[in-house]
């Protein structure tokens, strides 16, 4: 007897079930990885407080655990999990989850932002350069792209910084908010939206170069085929033909890209956010590493992959929408 | 090497007329009231309670906060909690007068009980170099309210102490850390002290808020309304800040050089070295006397001669720093010297030391290889080690870096011992007794970072800085570690190779900036904002 459920949910109820032991690989693997690195909390927080004895050394690692062998390290951790129970942040001395939630909102207002601004501009662009390949218009919108594409995002970051913020003191230099504002309302959000302008732009131009690229070159191949011949013998408009038969091919591999860049834009954000202190995953993440606050970098981890997860299950579902001969098993 | 020393006497002249200027145009200036300064932070410390953790990191915020009982000045020790101090003749009882009429932020009283908790549930027992210091401290009395009674076990010099409590003496309320976990009170990052501004908040990864005090027992201070510490990272982005005017004041060489630099020529800004005397630190060279090449004094002395000094100070340093002359700086004061052995530039008496020592140049022109760890703490320190690097390669010793973060320098130095050389800085923390002789006293635990982890064994020097540690004659004391500072240099256990105050650059619109010893880690009550 077949369960009457809708093929999407089965569709997605497996592709859960398949993430499972996925996610538990990362987070065992990530655990001794990061095990392998020399030093540990201790030896940061001493660092940072510059000296401390034996015995306050002794004590500290006792108190967060680091004196047990990892493989009970890593069973206490797992065990805890299980239960989304991220632990405790001896850096931040709040529980990760509460560190998390507070930075997560940051991290994907400026995701989702700089990859939507990129997607649309990227593919824009990259169409028309296509529809006129090898022109003036083409070259300028390549090298372009080409251009930002070459630029490390931490020197893009700093010249926009110098510009807008040191010359023209159009835009803070950096932060979420403005400190001492007090703002609240609508006043809240411009000033938070005014901060955001650089770490997007600067964020969206290195990725914007990706989509463009990648959707230049898909036009020009979907333009050739035979059925976007068909259809313009059959006298379509350019402006139907362009929508209705070539974007609509072309997006493949575009929103491929799309899927997986959204896993790689955190590493992108490392640096934005680093260099524009915004108090985000990125940031975070980086400041976990060097402070060896392994709770709070499993936890960004664990999170990332649930994200990633999540976002390639959203991708097949797009295709599917995009290209009906693709089914979803 | 004619056109750097004029360079750098005219900037040296050039600091003294703008000082002198400034000086005169503050004295008219009527102090403002009101405003918001802001500090750029490099790091984050993840505490606020300066008596659970003693660096300069926690100061620089909790000083406006929580206040100590005495503190630096440019004319000596000055009252703030405490207002009278003296010992017994036999050096075992410190009596402290306390401060009266004066309240934590919350509306309680400051009392001597807090004194007693304090010292004995947090500098005892859990302050970092507080426990070695106060080790034998038995109890504390209250003869009343106000007057704090140290017992020892045995005698504790009155100048060491002292010296050692703007620093390592922050009494904290007891009525909010009684009977409570110490270690994870609420309180330790949001600290309830005396000081002229209150803790508002604090917003991890973003900044720290405090705002004035109105109730504050120095009658109509403070002049500023707010104090804001940014945390930024990128030093970039910090001097971006710094010029774009949302940042007043970036100290400890929160920027690069370069910038530093560049900012000492714009007129916006104070850039130097003053404010930070008490806070002066040592680039070292630690050799590993476990490796017996290193073990000969004379490879020591050797590679001594080996180093320009003076070129590095200019390069690397940019002028900002002197010579070292040993494990005590020239702002310990009367427990200096600069009567000590001195190690000129000479790489043919470098040589030639290596071949007396028994060790000739090989066919390639190599002597030995060293693997050196340079600390992680910034420019200086890598630069440093780059240097040592290649000055030694000049008399034919090969030096591979070994670069870590400072979790794995810690580690890879102090811990496994992994290295024959290392480079560093060494923060003097006012009086030699406090950080300085922990380096060079033997039967240091393992791993500890800070203490003699080169494996360095004198009987003679253990028992030296023993004896001055008890001393109770001040003069007496001084000769003391004269002595050891000779002894010192002229064995080379470890090469307190440069003294370098840091560095601040500040926006000129704050006035009465840096006017202390330890500027940073003071409370800023007179600070003003010219806006």
């Amino acid at each position: 007897m077949k369960l009457p459920l809708p093929p999407l949910l089965i569709y997605a109820l497996r592709r859960l079930l398949q993430a499972v032991p996925v996610v538990i690989l990362i987070m065992v693997g990530t655990f001794l990885l990061l095990k392998l690195a020399p030093g540990d909390t201790v030896d940061a927080l001493v660092g940072d407080m510059g000296g401390a004895d034996a015995q306050f050394i002794a004590r500290l690692r006792a108190e967060y655990g680091l004196d047990q062998p990892v493989y009970v390290q890593l069973w206490v951790y797992m065990t805890k999990l299980a239960t989304f129970d991220f632990g405790w942040s001896f850096v931040y001395e709040q529980p990760v989850a509460t560190v998390l939630w507070d930075r997560l909102g940051v991290t994907l207002l400026l995701m989702a932002t700089s990859l939507s601004l990129a997607f649309t501009i990227g593919i824009t662009l990259g169409a028309i350069a296509a529809r006129r390949a090898y022109s003036l218009t083409d070259n300028v919108i390549s090298t372009l792209g080409l251009v930002f594409y070459a630029t490390p995002s931490f020197f893009l970051s700093l010249m926009m910084m110098l510009l807008f913020a040191v010359k023209l003191g159009w835009l803070p230099v950096g932060g979420i908010k403005t400190i001492a504002g007090f703002y609240t309302g609508w006043d809240h959000v411009l000033d938070v939206a005014r901060h955001l302008v650089m770490p997007t732009a600067a964020l969206s131009l290195i990725y914007l170069s990706f989509y463009l690229r990648l959707m230049r070159a898909s036009v020009m191949e979907v333009a050739e085929l035979d059925y976007v011949r068909t259809a313009r013998a059959k006298g379509a408009s350019e402006g139907r033909l362009m929508i209705h038969h070539i974007m609509r091919n072309a997006l493949l591999p575009v929103v491929t890209l799309l899927g997986l860049q959204f896993s790689t834009v955190l590493g992108g954000s490392v640096v934005v956010e680093t260099i524009f202190t915004l108090p985000g995953l990125g940031q975070l993440a980086y400041q976990s590493v060097v402070q060896r606050d392994m709770n709070t970098l499993m936890g960004i981890i664990f999170l990332c992959s649930i994200i990633v997860i999540v976002v390639n299950f959203a991708t097949d579902l797009i295709y599917a929408r995009l290209d009906s001969r693709i089914e979803l098993k | 090497m004619m056109k750097t020393t004029m360079k750098r006497g005219s900037l040296l002249l050039a600091g003294v007329a703008t000082l002198a200027l400034g000086t005169a145009a503050q004295a008219q200036e009527e102090p403002k009231r009101g405003g918001t300064a802001v500090v750029h932070m490099i790091s984050e410390q993840r505490t606020l309670n300066p008596a659970l953790r003693a660096s300069t990191g926690v100061y620089n915020i909790s000083g406006k906060i929580v206040e100590p009982l005495i503190d630096r000045s440019y004319d000596g020790y000055e009252p703030v909690l405490a207002t009278e101090w003296s010992g017994s003749d036999d050096g075992l009882t410190i009596t402290v007068k306390l401060r009266e009429g004066v309240k934590w932020h919350d509306g309680e009283d400051f009392a001597c009980d807090d004194v007693a908790f304090t010292a004995m549930e947090m500098w005892k027992p859990l302050l970092n170099y507080s426990s070695a210091l106060q080790s034998n401290l038995e109890s504390v009395d209250c003869t009343d309210d106000h007057t704090a009674v140290f017992n020892y076990s045995k005698p504790m010099p009155l100048p060491l102490f002292v010296a050692a409590m703007p620093d390592l003496g922050h009494p904290m309320p007891k009525h909010l850390y009684e009977g409570t976990d110490i270690l994870k009170n609420e309180y330790n990052t949001a600290p309830v002290g005396t000081g002229p501004f209150k803790f508002v908040e604090y917003e991890r990864g973003q900044y720290v808020m405090a705002v004035r005090n109105e109730d504050y027992w120095r009658e109509g201070y403070p002049y500023l309304d707010r104090i804001v510490w940014r945390f930024i990272k990128d030093k970039s982005a910090a001097a971006a800040a710094l010029e774009a005017g949302e940042v007043h004041e970036s100290g400890f060489i929160g920027v690069s050089m370069a910038d530093i630099e560049r900012l000492s020529n714009d007129d916006r800004f104070d850039v130097g070295t003053k404010g930070y005397e008490n806070n002066v630190a040592h680039s070292t060279v630690e050799f590993n006397h476990r490796n017996e090449i290193l073990a000969n004094p004379k490879v020591r002395q050797a590679i001594h001669h080996a180093l320009d000094i003076d070129y590095a100070i200019e390069t690397i340093m940019r002028g900002f720093a002197a010579p070292g002359r040993g494990p005590v700086p020239k702002a310990g004061g009367a427990n200096y010297t600069d009567d000590v052995t001195v190690y000129e530039y000479d790489v043919e008496k470098a040589k030639a030391l290596l071949d007396e020592a028994g060790y000739p140049a090989g066919d390639d022109g190599i002597r030995f290889s060293l693997r050196h760890r340079p600390a992680p703490w910034g420019e200086y320190t890598q630069l440093w080690g780059e240097y040592f690097a290649q000055a030694l390669a000049e008399v034919g010793i090969e030096v591979e870096i070994l670069t870590n973060d400072a979790p794995g320098f810690l580690n890879g130095v102090y811990r496994d011992h992994d290295f024959d050389t290392a480079n560093g800085w060494h923060q003097f923390r006012s009086d030699p007794a406090v950080s300085t002789m922990v380096w060079l006293r033997s039967g240091q635990p393992e791993g500890t970072p800070w203490t003699n982890q080169f494996g360095w064994k004198n009987e003679e020097i253990d028992q030296m800085i023993d004896d001055a540690a008890s001393e109770l004659d001040p003069e007496k004391r001084a000769e003391m570690y004269h002595e050891i500072q000779r002894k010192n240099q002229e064995i080379l256990p470890v090469m307190f190779a440069i003294e370098h105050p840091f560095i601040s650059v500040t926006n000129k619109k704050l006035k009465n900036h840096h006017n202390t010893p330890r500027w940073n880690s003071s409370s800023w009550y007179d600070l003003w904002l010219d806006e």
